[in-house]
């Protein structure tokens, strides 16, 4: 092109569609801090004109009122509201962990029945994932808070297994293992044995890989697990006691307690994830090629060993993805426990501390950091173990 | 290019929300409507009734000063709330005023941006209980499973109480008041712990209003009163003065059937109340008849309270420490003049 045909101008700096580009994308950043920038001076103008406190030093002022349930030691008169923070953050957690595990297990299980030739299996599983899926959470969570309420008897007419499991509808009541000096030997053995699997079960696969050899892996890992540490429990003349629940006056004192609202939470929210979770499954699964199952049939391997080594490996890398979604839309639906008063973030933080101390901005930013946080690292955590399912380049 | 992000940042700051410094007088008398925040139903203090009107203690106040201000006790727009969206919505902006049953504490009213405006109802913590539990006393609840709304001052008297007391308890913490009688109901709880005026509402809530009792011990002091946001002294002093006007009236025997020919009164109290002498409504900002639009279309405090939760009503509430101070309680209204 001739340089000269061009009118004068165009030759210039801003004509250049790479320098445009670049002052473009420069102007638009600039604009949105000023925004950013422009919003936060405003907020804390006017909070500061209507004399609002503010500052994270409300932390270090005793709360004052009482949990339902508590992870950490948390005293009603003596803790502060940092405690309170705490406490809910690691109910948001237990929770969800609680509801992942639960909810991959029933995915699972569901989606492999979704693709069963039995006829009655494969239709119960769509039953149940077109029900479950079609119901909005909150009023399945709802829903399971009455039935859990509803169904069970009060403290005085407990149902009761061997008088040390009750339940009713203050909670399923559990003995409380009680660790006296010793036990510390029983953990080790537990983490050796543990450990020992872990290179058991490098053994063994290099075993099956050079000579083909199958070694009963699983059966023997729990053996070891199982039996390790019960062996030194018994040998360290047995340290660890449990502590009973009794009644006593209203309610049961002493032993754990799992209380209605965190059952009918745990329920609802692994039944409605399980559900996606299974569709994820079926979507894996129904990904692999034909011909992979019919050559391993024509190998002449079992079906399970069909299912468990050539097509789950397979269906993993299409179903990890849209499952990492369904793990954060679990722990942020946690925070629809507010309608059934379990005490996780939302309820105790930006809910109570919220109102007894009023720093609206403060807590609401330290709640979204919660859940930002939790979110990034399971991403972050399934996005390494997606990688590592991926096909490797050969 | 400069020019134009000049342009631009000086037609942004010119959008900048100016509504922290116009007055809330000049606002409502702009908008013709009150935005007042409400409870998202306490029987007595702010609920819908059967057709859908809010009726209540606090519902009335709210007429009151929209009646003072507008000089319609219809101009009220209601905005329901729980207990732990109250003070933001009144920070925020979204109401003008806060009647929802509200106790005045010191750190509400010191850090919150806030101010409270008098106490419209005298009240203190109870306990609502099964009768089937036999029990008689607060003291005898030792170990006992609380039901609590979420975000007021019982949850700390709750642990006060018990801490001063030596006794311990657990505590289950709902977000508005219907799933804390319905955890009660379904037997999550062994207890209710509210304002006792709750829970006179919550026990008519009750399948068997017989089959609970209220507990005689009361815990706390809860002085419930109008919020206002703080640094608006012109708007603090017409809605203080609104609940003073409705006792004044009261003790003086000013009431909705007999205004009218009370103006005529030569009572120079009187006078000075309903505006035909003295210039307390233009102090105020407001015309001279406020008080008296107020006690024609609402009514004075005796008469609120007696169709709200006293005899007139279902709740059947005694006056107590609710009646004027010159038969026995704490209303006391500063003398206008």
């Amino acid at each position: 092109m001739n340089n000269s045909q061009l009118p004068p101008s165009a030759n210039g700096f801003l004509n250049n569609p790479q320098n445009r580009a670049v002052i473009f994308q420069v102007l638009a950043l600039m604009f949105v801090v000023f925004l950013a920038f422009y919003f936060a001076n405003n907020m804390f103008d006017n909070v500061e004109k209507r004399g609002i406190t503010t500052g994270f030093s409300f932390l270090d002022d005793v709360a004052g009122f009482g949990i339902s349930q508590t992870l950490i030691e948390y005293d009603d008169a003596g803790s502060t509201y940092y405690d309170v923070f705490i406490v809910g953050l690691l109910n948001t957690l237990l929770v969800s962990i609680i509801g992942i595990f639960f909810a991959s297990v029933l995915g699972l299980l569901i989606g492999v029945g979704r693709l069963s030739s039995n006829y009655l299996i494969s239709r119960l599983s769509l039953v149940y994932i077109e029900t479950f899926r079609n119901i909005p959470i909150l009023l399945q969570i709802l829903f399971w808070y009455n039935v859990v309420l509803a169904a069970l008897p009060s403290p005085r007419k407990s149902f009761s297994y061997l008088d040390s499991v009750f339940l009713n509808n203050r909670g399923l009541l559990l003995p409380e293992p009680i660790f006296e000096s010793g036990s510390s030997a029983i953990l080790i053995a537990l983490i050796l044995a543990i450990t020992g699997v872990f290179f058991l079960a490098r053994w063994s696969k290099k075993r099956h890989d050079l000579t083909g050899e199958e070694f009963p892996l699983i059966k023997v890992s729990i053996a070891l697990v199982l039996l390790a540490p019960v062996l030194v429990y018994f040998i360290s003349g047995q340290p660890i006691s449990a502590e009973y629940p009794h009644l006593k006056g209203f309610n049961f004192k002493g032993g754990l307690t799992i209380i209605p609202e965190l059952l009918a939470l745990m329920f609802a929210l692994s039944i409605y994830t399980a559900t996606y979770i299974a569709e994820a499954v079926r979507a894996g699964i129904e990904a692999v090629p034909n011909g992979q199952k019919e050559a391993a049939k024509s190998l002449g391997l079992k079906d399970h060993v069909i299912l468990t080594k050539v097509v789950l490996p397979q269906a993993l890398r299409v179903i990890i993805p849209p499952v990492i979604n369904q793990y954060l839309n679990l722990v942020k639906n946690s925070s629809l426990a507010t309608a059934i008063g379990y005490p996780e973030i939302v309820t105790l933080f930006s809910g109570t501390t919220l109102n007894q101390v009023g720093q609206a901005i403060e807590i609401i930013l330290m709640t979204m950091a919660v859940y930002l946080t939790f979110s990034i690292v399971i991403s972050l955590m399934l996005n390494w173990v997606n990688a590592k399912m991926a096909i490797k380049g050969r | 290019m400069k020019l134009t992000k000049i342009a631009l940042i000086l037609g942004i700051a010119s959008l900048a929300p100016s509504f922290a410094s116009a007055s809330t007088l000049d606002q409502v008398v702009k908008k013709g409507t009150l935005n007042c925040g409400v409870s998202t139903g306490i029987p007595g203090f702010s609920a819908t009734d059967s057709k859908g009107v809010w009726k209540g203690i606090d519902v009335d106040f709210c007429q009151s000063v929209a009646a003072a201000v507008l000089g319609d006790p219809a101009k009220v727009k209601y905005i329901p709330l729980t207990a732990k969206e109250r003070f933001t919505a009144l920070q925020s902006g979204e109401i003008d005023l806060l009647a929802r049953s509200s106790t005045w504490t010191a750190t509400r009213d010191t850090s919150l941006g806030l101010n409270f405006a008098g106490v419209n109802y005298y009240d203190g913590q109870g306990f609502l209980v099964n009768k089937e539990l036999g029990i008689t006393s607060a003291k005898e609840l030792d170990g006992a499973t609380f039901c609590i709304q979420a975000g007021t001052t019982t949850e700390l008297n709750l642990t006060d109480y018990f801490k001063a007391n030596k006794m311990a308890y657990k505590a289950v913490t709902y977000d508005t008041s219907g799933q804390t009688i319905d955890g009660f109901k379904k037997g999550r709880c062994d207890a209710v712990t509210s304002d006792a005026s709750q829970l006179y509402g919550l026990k008519l809530k009750m399948d068997d209003p017989n089959s609970v009792v209220v507990l005689p011990e009361i815990i706390s002091k809860e002085p419930l009163g109008p919020v206002v946001r703080q640094g608006d002294d012109q708007w603090l002093n017409i809605v203080r003065w609104t609940m003073f006007a409705i006792l004044e009236a009261e003790e003086l025997g000013v009431s909705s059937a007999n205004v009218d020919s009370q103006l005529k009164s030569q009572n120079p109290s009187i006078k000075r109340l309903l505006g035909t002498s003295g210039k307390a409504g233009e102090n105020l900002g407001l015309n001279a008849d406020w008080a008296y639009s107020i006690v024609k279309k609402v009514g004075n405090y005796g008469e609120m309270f007696h169709r709200n939760v006293g005899k007139g009503s279902p709740l059947n509430i005694d006056r107590g420490l609710n009646n004027l101070w010159n038969q026995g309680g704490l209303m006391y209204s500063m003398p206008i003049r």
